[in-house]
């Protein structure tokens, strides 16, 4: 059982988070957007959207501390576990609040705004439904599991996840872990799945691009993208 | 010096009758479609008033365009490129589709469905956006005409500027109308804003246009452009601006909103310019200087020395012998009839307009007098002050003199003309007091007032060679492409998403859906509309009207 929920049932979810972009990239450039909806209404947009992302964005790098850097890394620079737990809640639960209070405007606005309401496609509920769970969870992980409880996700889901990456997972490690973590976990792993086939594609083409490159692009009619697309390969006359 | 080549545009106001009939035949040929039923490539405008979106031209609302910074270097005025990507998850410019309108139908259906009563049935207005009943309060020409500008009129930006002297009563009132496109600009602000870089410049004619492949739907180019001339689509997530009807000029026709102008008041042609002078002409610091500056920027295509350099920059023979005859080169830098519109946005838009005398004419007739006499039209173009000073803050950034002598030259031709046309001698002392010699001024009404076909439209075909990419001109069935023409209606992810239709796909759809729908006005998918972009303006376009009950085929034959 714990084979199957902490090895099987992540290598399907990644691998159908790889493949699934990469399909999506190559058949589906057209439909790679956000979706914004700030055209039907701004008010609530301007709070709700950059408190999310902004929270999420923080969230993202307190994941890439926590699971990505081993505990002996960190001490071995001179943080001590005290500081580290400290930093961890504090930063942790700002940007988780912050992300929360952003998501639940959010999704208030989905609701109760006609327009944006309609513009909402299923994939787009069922999405919703997963990163809601996932981010909550997390919330509950970082505020009660490490004030009332004493779960050292460090030595635990940490190792665990980098498992991922040498192929060497050890399944009993979750299995042990509180069982918050574990729903968390098993939500996270679900909503990669679900990733590629959602709006949360826009995340990779984060436009950093945009920093370094020149203002005006110019292109010439050649390399445009034609109306009429190409042939399949033994017919490509180009 | 570094030539490259624009296809540009000129618009004589004072043939704009305002029938809006490039609008909606700009709507049929591209944005009649769901997500794009409040967009309006082509939109025109009556002035005095708010233009569409509202009050667009109140930069220090919108921040369009682009600014000088306080060391004089050219800068976005919507913020730079670290402030675009901070403000990204909410554009804090982005107008509202309240600015534009609610876009709507009428739920027709009622009219004929209501069963026997004792009122009349009405068909109520149902938003197209939220498909609830609405209240229709605004639209792109609610100010038509001036209609209730007694209330509106004074939030025209321009007429703000004017002076607050104005007070719009109307005894005083003047109009025109203003048919405006993209500019496609020289140094667009809608590009330098794109943060994914898909808006692009295309080197051989400067047509600018968003790849939609590439577009993420950031937002950031519809808040860029002052002119408000790019649009989301609601239902893609992409945005979606005038195309100058590339299909169309690279086969050498002319745009459909050029093509089925009534007023045919529209020029089309190329004009070469150094791109090397481009940054600092639109770095100009005093503003009024901004006309001169872009004019200075365009090359004389009958200068030997730019000929060489036009073929060494690799622009096809024929294209530098069409910018010979350009009418856009010749309205601009021969007669220097035709000016900019908001020059002070700094983008160098390409779309030029003659202003109108119509406002001058018409309080002359008022009067009595002769509204072609020379006296008469130049005393007048002295007195009314406020017209003149109005049009300058539209084309000139407020300086009155280049619209004074625009006005003066098109008097000039009137009153010229009017001695010929009669079979009086004429009168030589005309063209010399605008600086013009008989031969222009003639040569300047051949253009304006005759304004043939061949003379308005001098576009060059793009060239055989790489005519293999381009669409239209493709040897085999344009339908037959992978996936084949069961495209059309929505992909698993929104509307729109499943890769782009090949134009023609989209027009076989189009047309089929739309003599097999039941309704005309479904918002059902991209399929519903009829194809003008590729009628020749003869005769009417397939689909636009019903077919007839039965000898509809015969009577089509015999005309
Ligand atoms: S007018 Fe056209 S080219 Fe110029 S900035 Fe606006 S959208 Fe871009
Ligand atoms: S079709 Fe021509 S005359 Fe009519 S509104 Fe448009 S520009 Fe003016």
């Amino acid at each position: 059982m714990n084979e199957i929920l902490w090895v099987v049932f992540p290598y399907i979810c990644l691998t159908v988070f790889v493949v699934g972009h990469f399909w999506r990239y190559r058949y589906d450039k057209f439909g790679w957007t956000t979706r914004s909806s700030q055209l039907y209404e701004d008010r609530l947009l301007r709070w709700g959207s950059p408190l999310f992302h902004f929270g999420i964005l923080a969230v993202f790098l307190g994941h890439v501390m926590g699971l990505g850097i081993p505990k002996s890394w960190t001490e071995a620079v001179g943080i001590s576990e005290g500081l580290y737990h400290f930093l961890a809640v504090s930063i942790g639960a700002i940007a988780g609040f912050g992300t929360v209070v952003g998501l639940a405007i959010l999704i208030y606005r989905r609701r109760t705004v006609g327009p944006v309401f309609s513009a909402t496609t299923r994939m787009d509920k069922v999405m919703y439904l997963f990163l809601a769970t996932v981010i909550v969870l997390g919330l509950v992980n970082t505020v009660v599991a490490n004030i009332f409880g004493h779960y050292d996700y460090r030595d635990g889901v940490s190792v665990w996840f980098r498992g991922i990456f040498r192929f060497d997972l050890h399944p009993e490690l979750m299995a042990e872990a509180p069982l918050s973590f574990q729903l968390h976990g098993l939500a996270a792993i679900a909503l990669f799945a679900l990733w590629p086939f959602t709006r949360l594609v826009h995340v990779f083409s984060a436009p950093v691009g945009y920093l370094t490159r020149p203002y005006i692009v110019y292109r010439s009619r050649d390399d445009r993208i034609a109306s009429h697309s190409p042939r399949r390969g033994w017919e490509d006359d180009r | 010096m570094r030539v490259m080549a624009q296809m540009a545009m000129v618009m004589n106001l004072d043939k704009c009758i305002g029938c809006h009939t490039c609008s909606v035949t700009c709507k049929q040929a591209w944005t009649n479609r769901s997500g794009t039923e409040y967009v309006w490539f082509n939109n025109v405008e009556t002035r005095p008033g708010q233009g569409y979106p509202r009050t667009y031209e109140d930069q220090e609302t919108w921040k369009g365009g682009w600014q000088l910074n306080r060391r004089g270097r050219l800068t976005l005025k919507g913020g730079g490129r670290l402030r675009k990507l901070l403000t990204i998850f909410s554009n804090p410019k982005m107008p509202s589709i309240q600015d534009y309108y609610e876009p709507w139908t009428y739920d027709y259906s009622t009219l004929t469905d209501a069963p026997a009563q004792e009122h009349t049935p009405v068909a109520r207005p149902k938003s197209l956006i939220s498909g609830q009943d609405m209240k229709v309060t605004w639209s792109a020409n609610w100010d038509d005409d001036l209609g209730g500008s007694a209330a509106t009129a004074e939030r025209d930006p321009i007429l703000k500027k004017v002076g607050d002297k104005v007070r719009f009563e109307f005894e005083q009132t003047f109009m025109f109308y203003l048919p405006r496109i993209c500019e496609h600009c020289l140094n667009p602000s809608c590009a330098a804003s794109c943060p994914s870089g898909a808006i692009y410049k295309r080197s051989e004619d400067g047509i600018v246009l968003v790849d939609q492949d590439r577009c993420r739907g950031w937002r950031m180019c519809i808040s860029g452009c002052p002119y408000k001339k790019v649009y989301f689509n609601h239902r893609t997530g992409k945005a979606e601006k005038c195309t100058f009807c590339f299909p169309r000029v690279e086969v050498g026709l002319p745009t459909v909103c050029s093509e089925t102008c009534v007023g045919r008041l529209r020029y089309i042609g190329l004009v070469l310019y150094d791109a090397d002078k481009v940054l600092e002409a639109a770095s100009t610091t005093d503003e009024q200087g901004l006309y001169e500056a872009q004019r200075e920027v365009f090359l004389d295509p009958s200068d030997p020395a730019v000929r060489r350099e036009a073929e060494r920059a690799g622009i096809p023979h024929d294209w530098v012998e069409a910018a010979q005859r350009s009418p856009v080169y010749a309205l601009i830098n021969r007669y220097k009839v035709a000016l900019p519109l908001h020059p002070e946005y700094r983008t160098m838009p390409m779309v030029w307009y003659i202003p109108p005398l119509s406002p001058v004419v018409d309080v002359i007739k008022e009067t009595g007098e002769d509204p072609e006499d020379r006296g008469n039209l130049f005393a007048a173009i002295d007195a009314l002050r406020i017209p003149i000073e109005y049009l300058a803050e539209l084309f000139t950034a407020g300086d009155v003199a280049p619209v004074d002598l625009v006005l003066r030259k098109l008097a000039a031709m009137r009153s010229y003309m009017r001695d010929i046309n009669l079979g009086r001698d004429p009168d030589p002392t005309i063209p010399q007091a605008v600086g013009m010699s008989e031969e222009e001024l003639y040569d300047m009404f051949r253009l304006l007032a005759l304004a043939k076909y061949d003379e308005r439209y001098v576009i060059p075909p793009a060239h055989a060679e790489q005519a293999h990419s381009l669409e239209e001109l493709a040897t085999e069935c344009s339908l037959d492409y992978e996936g084949g023409p069961g495209m059309g209606g929505s992909g698993p992810f929104g509307e729109g998403s499943g890769g782009t239709t090949p134009i023609a796909v989209e027009n076989f759809h189009m047309l089929q859906d739309r003599q097999t729908a039941d309704t005309a006005a479904a918002p059902a998918g991209k399929g519903a509309r009829v194809n003008l972009l590729n009628w020749d303006g003869r005769g009417a376009p397939s689909g636009l009207f019903p077919p007839k009950p039965d000898d509809s085929e015969s009577e089509a034959d015999q005309r």
